[in-house]
């Protein structure tokens, strides 16, 4: 019965005796006679409907209220399909270690049931993508199998604390992470905060177009990825995805300056008050470096985990009261930064509220919903106010970046000078110092190349 | 003649407001596109082998789609940088409307299907589709038709341009709702098949949901003679054009089962059809031949195989100007992307000298029966080619082989691709199912269009169409238009009737490019006749024009053409300084010049006066004139 869980109590009356991926003959009111295999009921639309897919492969739904009979004709077993071939890959290829946290690289489609399965080993990986084969020696792992909108600060220092371990066991020319795309840019600040210093590039891929279809970017993705991998002169935390519409470019974007800013197009990352590290172009596999400054490849390993997770982002809106603040406070957050307007503004009603949880020792940091540009507090009398209530500004860091960083700050020390001090640092390029022209609109980096 | 079994799979566009599953709208653009972006699309290795044979060698060229779109009316959905919207209600209602009319059952709730297709027509890498209605049938001349499935899918983008690295697809068509209905194998002769296409489009036509124009519908034909097999034929975009395809493509099944036959007792066996290539390039170092030099002066070599006891059965025709050598070169050209081949019983021709063949027959150890094939190219393509065209022979061995052709405009056939393997698809995860509910049946039921019986009656009682004119709007490919022309510009019914199915089918027969007219032209036309604003004199001219010059606005037509409408006293000067002109032949002839001013009156006012009111007011004046002139004498 546990099979045909999702049907509701009057199919489940005329599926007496069926299991899901039976094969049955139902015969509807007006004389309608239907064969096909029963599918498991999806978890939208009426439970009462039947799913069947008939030989000519399409699904239908038949009402279980006009059924007249049914008949159970045999069984067909779902497959997962043939495995991959086992394949023999130059050893002397570089090697990337490829580390599975949800998101999906590889999967196959069970084209009797419509199942997807995603898959996570090296030989799926190598047929979803061929031309691996010619450019690196993967291994891989599932180190996590969370959605990316589940993950929590915690598993960042699980993620950090085992590329820290395949670097320092296996000195792999790269690191590549599999990750949803929704909280890719927060999980790459923060292996940029925790991982200070490691041997090669820890590189974020991830898919916009899920990839059991043709058309998926997760491929070509992946290529890019494994190629900035090789081929960077860095070792930073990045994020490697389609620089475009077209399957030809791909950028590398800083993990801490990353945000995704489409719900949905292959390009929807872009770089944030700064330009892309690098760009990878296909077919013909080049890679090339766009900014001139990076923390270069090493034979160190320091890794400087944990994060704080009583820590709040905030976004002001014109609505907003003293209580949501004041509420952190009273729960116990040790950090909240605020998205404020403009160049680093909230109402002033919520100044003295700002007053009271710095002076209980949580820290406030002061970020701008703008995304662009930078916060400055000395121009009008809020920020100035702001600033004398002990707010920090988070310079020109998205929000996102100064909320891992404050999490990152305040899992070191909790004593708001020093969290002021270290949040101020440029530890991994959060901060550029210099606003170039070129960061906006984030197109004309694009154009200038 | 062989006993033909004939399937239809009709494609039929939607005539919605907005797309399948996105709020673009439904035209195709004239215009040059102005964005373009470069895809490729892929599966894994895993799953090639299960793939179909046609869409695994499309794939394994590798070649990049590049596509074309325009940003006012195309959107993220098309360009997969979107999630689909939900189907489209309006194009469900439409389906459903079909399914009714074609008596079919509808499932209780619509499931989106995507079907793989990987030749890049759908940016996503699949198509999507969803069954409506199963197991209808269609009366045609008394016999029930079976239709075995209505699915509601969206078309494909358009293949603007191929090269060996790249396809161009334009994004418009994208999107665009389909119906496609397949009948039962059942048809039994040509005639049958032309009419039941004929009769489903009318059904189509009647819901007055459809698109119509070239390219708006396309049938798919699945014909085999017994003993021969199933072939496909794709693309048909016209209807006239049905038999004479059945009735092609059962000669040529019938012909290659005669070949088949001959090769039988000539003694062939599959295992003597071997692909043993034979380097001829020294034959042919001093040769006339332009091909065979061209080639060669390009790198390319002369590779020759032997077909043995195929002599005089390559160039034995199988279709009108086709033969079993024009197959071969086919494949040859599709597999191995030459030029094109030449066989034995071919040559010597083509600059290619008789000494050359027997030079290449006595490399090849040919006798008198043995025939054989001959390419000019580069190696690797040279051998492609033969093995392509040995493999056609074995088949010929067979019989038919199972193919997907396309039509050519003469009603012959020529070799598109293998058939395609079974449809892989999964469910659209993005879409939810659709409830096919009681209520919307109903509404459906309810506003389904006239019989043609009640159209017929309508016509003529309240439209007043005599009987034959009724009869044929009824059947008529402009039945939509015709009734939105009188329903909703309230044009008169006998001018719209007699303009649709008489001026256009004369203008066709005098070579004027009738499918040039779109349906903005004719009603446009019809709102200016019901308004007064032109005469239905002037409507051949019009048409005409607008026809050679489709770009143009009907009211930009008549502008060029002069051809507004004149006021009854305006009309009468002009036939007055007709008279005037003619006073001297009326003097002389008296009432038997009558004849001659009215032809000279109709010339002048050509287009500008109705017909009747000219026949008056010649009549009038003429009269006069002869009155003043005989008072004058
Ligand atoms: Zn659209």
């Amino acid at each position: 019965m546990g099979e045909l869980e999702g049907y509701g109590d009057l199919a489940l009356e005329v599926l007496e005796g069926v299991s899901v991926f039976d094969e049955i003959e139902v015969e509807r009111e007006d004389g309608a006679v239907l064969r096909g295999v029963l599918l498991p009921r999806p978890r939208y639309g009426d439970p009462d409907v039947l799913v069947l897919k008939l030989p000519n492969g399409y699904n239908i739904g038949v009402s279980a209220r006009r059924i007249k009979q049914l008949r159970r004709i045999g069984r067909v077993e779902p497959t997962r399909g043939a495995a991959a071939p086992q394949l023999s890959i130059k050893r002397s290829l570089p090697r990337i270690h490829l580390i599975g946290t949800g998101g999906t690289i590889a999967s196959r489609v069970d084209y009797l049931t419509g199942a997807v399965y995603p898959y996570f080993t090296a030989e799926e990986i190598y047929s979803m993508v061929p031309e691996l084969e010619e450019v690196a020696l993967l291994s891989c792992e599932t180190l996590l199998n969370v959605f990316s909108e589940d993950l929590t600060p915690s598993h960042w220092s699980k993620i950090a604390e085992r590329v820290a371990q395949v670097f320092e066991r296996e000195q792999p020319a790269g690191v590549v992470i599999a990750h949803g795309t929704d909280t890719m840019g927060y999980t790459a600040a923060a292996l940029a905060f925790a991982l200070r210093r490691i041997p090669g590039p820890v590189v974020l891929v991830g898919a916009q177009r899920s990839s059991d279809r043709p058309s998926s970017d997760a491929a070509t993705n992946m290529l890019a990825a494994a190629i900035a991998a090789i081929k960077a002169p860095f070792a930073e935390s990045v994020v490697v995805m389609h620089a475009g519409l077209d399957d030809t470019s791909f950028y590398v974007h800083r993990g801490v300056k990353v945000r995704k800013m489409h719900t949905s197009r292959r390009d929807a990352f872009r770089s944030v008050n700064a330009i892309p590290l690098a760009k990878v172009s296909l077919p013909d596999r080049s890679f090339h470096m766009l900014a001139r400054r990076y923390l270069p490849r090493s034979n160190e390993v320091t890794l400087e985990n944990g994060f704080d997770e009583k820590v709040a982002l905030l976004k002001f809106y014109p609505g907003m009261g003293p209580e949501v603040l004041e509420f952190l406070v009273d729960r116990g957050y040790h950090g909240v930064v605020i998205e404020g307007t403009g160049l680093g503004h909230v109402a002033t009603r919520l100044i003295p509220s700002v007053r009271r949880a710095v002076d209980e020792g949580v820290a406030v940091v002061i970020a701008s919903q703008c995304l662009w540009g930078r916060v400055n507090m000395n121009v009008y009398r809020t920020g100035v106010e702001l600033l004398k209530a002990g707010a920090m500004p988070a310079e020109d860091m998205l929000p996102e970046t100064a909320y891992v960083k404050l999490s990152w700050v305040l899992a070191r020390t909790r004593e708001l000078k020093e969290v002021k001090r270290i949040f101020s640092t440029n530890l991994a390029f959060e901060i550029e110092e210099r606003s170039e022209n070129r960061f906006y609109p984030p197109q004309s980096y694009i154009e200038r190349e | 003649m062989l006993k033909v079994k004939v399937g239809l799979e009709i494609h039929q566009m939607l005539d919605t407001k907005e797309k399948l599953f996105c709020a673009c709208p439904t035209v195709l653009r004239r215009e040059e596109p102005s964005v373009r972006f470069r895809r490729w699309l892929r599966l894994a290795r895993s799953e090639l082998g299960e793939l179909d044979p046609a869409a695994l060698f499309e794939y394994q060229k590798g070649k990049s789609y590049l596509y074309e779109h325009y940003e006012d009316s195309v959107c993220l959905v098309e360009m997969d940088e979107e999630p689909p919207h939900q189907l489209n209600p309006e194009a469900l209602e439409i389906a459903l409307t079909v399914c009714l009319m074609l008596n079919c059952k509808i499932v209780d709730e619509v499931q989106v299907m995507r079907k793989i297709v990987i030749d890049g027509s759908n940016t996503t890498g699949f198509q999507r589709t969803a069954l409506i209605g199963i197991d209808g049938y269609v009366e045609a001349r008394g016999r029930r038709i079976p239709i075995n499935t209505v699915c509601l899918e969206e078309d494909a983008a358009r293949k603007i341009s191929e090269s060996a690295k790249e396809v161009v697809y334009r994004l418009d068509r994208l999107g665009i709702p389909l119906i496609e209905i397949s009948t039962g194998p059942v048809i039994e002769s040509p005639e049958e098949a032309g009419l039941v296409a004929l009769r489903i489009g009318q059904l189509l036509r009647m819901t007055g949901g459809v698109k119509r124009g070239l390219g708006t519908i396309r049938q798919d034909l699945n014909i085999s003679v017994e003993g021969g097999a199933r072939v496909e034929v794709k693309g048909v975009q016209e209807l006239d054009l049905i038999p004479k395809i059945v009735e092609l493509e059962a000669k040529r099944q019938t012909s290659l089962l005669e070949i088949r036959d001959e090769l039988r007792k000539r003694g062939v066996t599959e295992d003597m059809i071997e692909l043993n290539v034979a380097d001829v390039t020294e034959v042919f170092e001093g040769t006339n031949s332009r091909v065979a030099k061209r080639a060669l002066e390009g790198g390319g070599v002369a590779l020759a195989a032997k077909l043995p006891a195929f002599a005089g059965l390559l160039g034995r025709e199988i279709q009108p100007g086709r033969r079993l050598g024009t197959e071969m070169a086919e494949r040859a050209r599709y597999y191995a992307e030459v030029g094109g081949i030449f066989h034995s019983d071919e040559l010597p021709a083509y600059g290619i000298a008789p000494d050359e063949v027997e030079k290449v027959r006595k490399l090849l150890n040919c006798d008198v029966m043995d025939a054989f094939v001959l390419v000019f190219e580069r190696e690797e393509r040279a051998i492609a080619a033969l093995k392509a065209v040995v493999e056609r022979a074995r088949e010929a061995l067979k019989g038919v082989p199972e193919e997907t052709r396309a039509a050519n405009p003469d009603g012959t056939t020529k070799f598109m691709r293998p058939m395609p393997g079974k449809a892989r698809m999964y469910p659209e995860t993005d879409i939810r199912p659709i409830s096919i509910t009681p209520e919307l049946l109903e509404r459906v039921r309810k506003a389904l269009p006239e019989p043609p019986e009640v159209k017929y009656e309508k016509f003529v009682k309240v439209y007043g169409l005599n009987p034959s004119l009724a009869k044929r709007m009824v059947s008529s490919y402009w039945l939509d238009l015709f009734e939105k022309a009188v329903e909703e510009l309230r044009a008169p019914p006998t001018v719209v009737a007699t303009t649709l199915e008489g001026t256009l089918v004369e203008l066709r027969r005098d070579g004027v490019p009738v499918p040039n007219l779109t349906d903005e032209h004719l009603l446009g036309l019809f709102k200016l006749l019901s308004k007064g604003l032109l005469v239905k004199e002037a409507i051949p001219i019009v048409l005409r024009h607008l026809a050679e010059n489709p770009s143009l606005s009907v009211e930009d037509a008549l502008r060029e053409l002069g051809v507004t409408p004149m006021s009854e006293e305006e009309a009468r000067e002009r036939i007055r300084s007709v008279l005037g002109s003619m006073s001297n032949v009326v003097r002389e002839r008296g009432v038997k010049a009558f004849g001659q001013v009215m032809g000279a009156a109709m010339k002048e006012l050509r287009g500008r006066v109705d017909g009747e009111v000219v026949s008056k007011l010649v009549k009038e004046e003429f009269e006069k004139l002869l009155k003043e002139q005989a008072s004058s004498s």
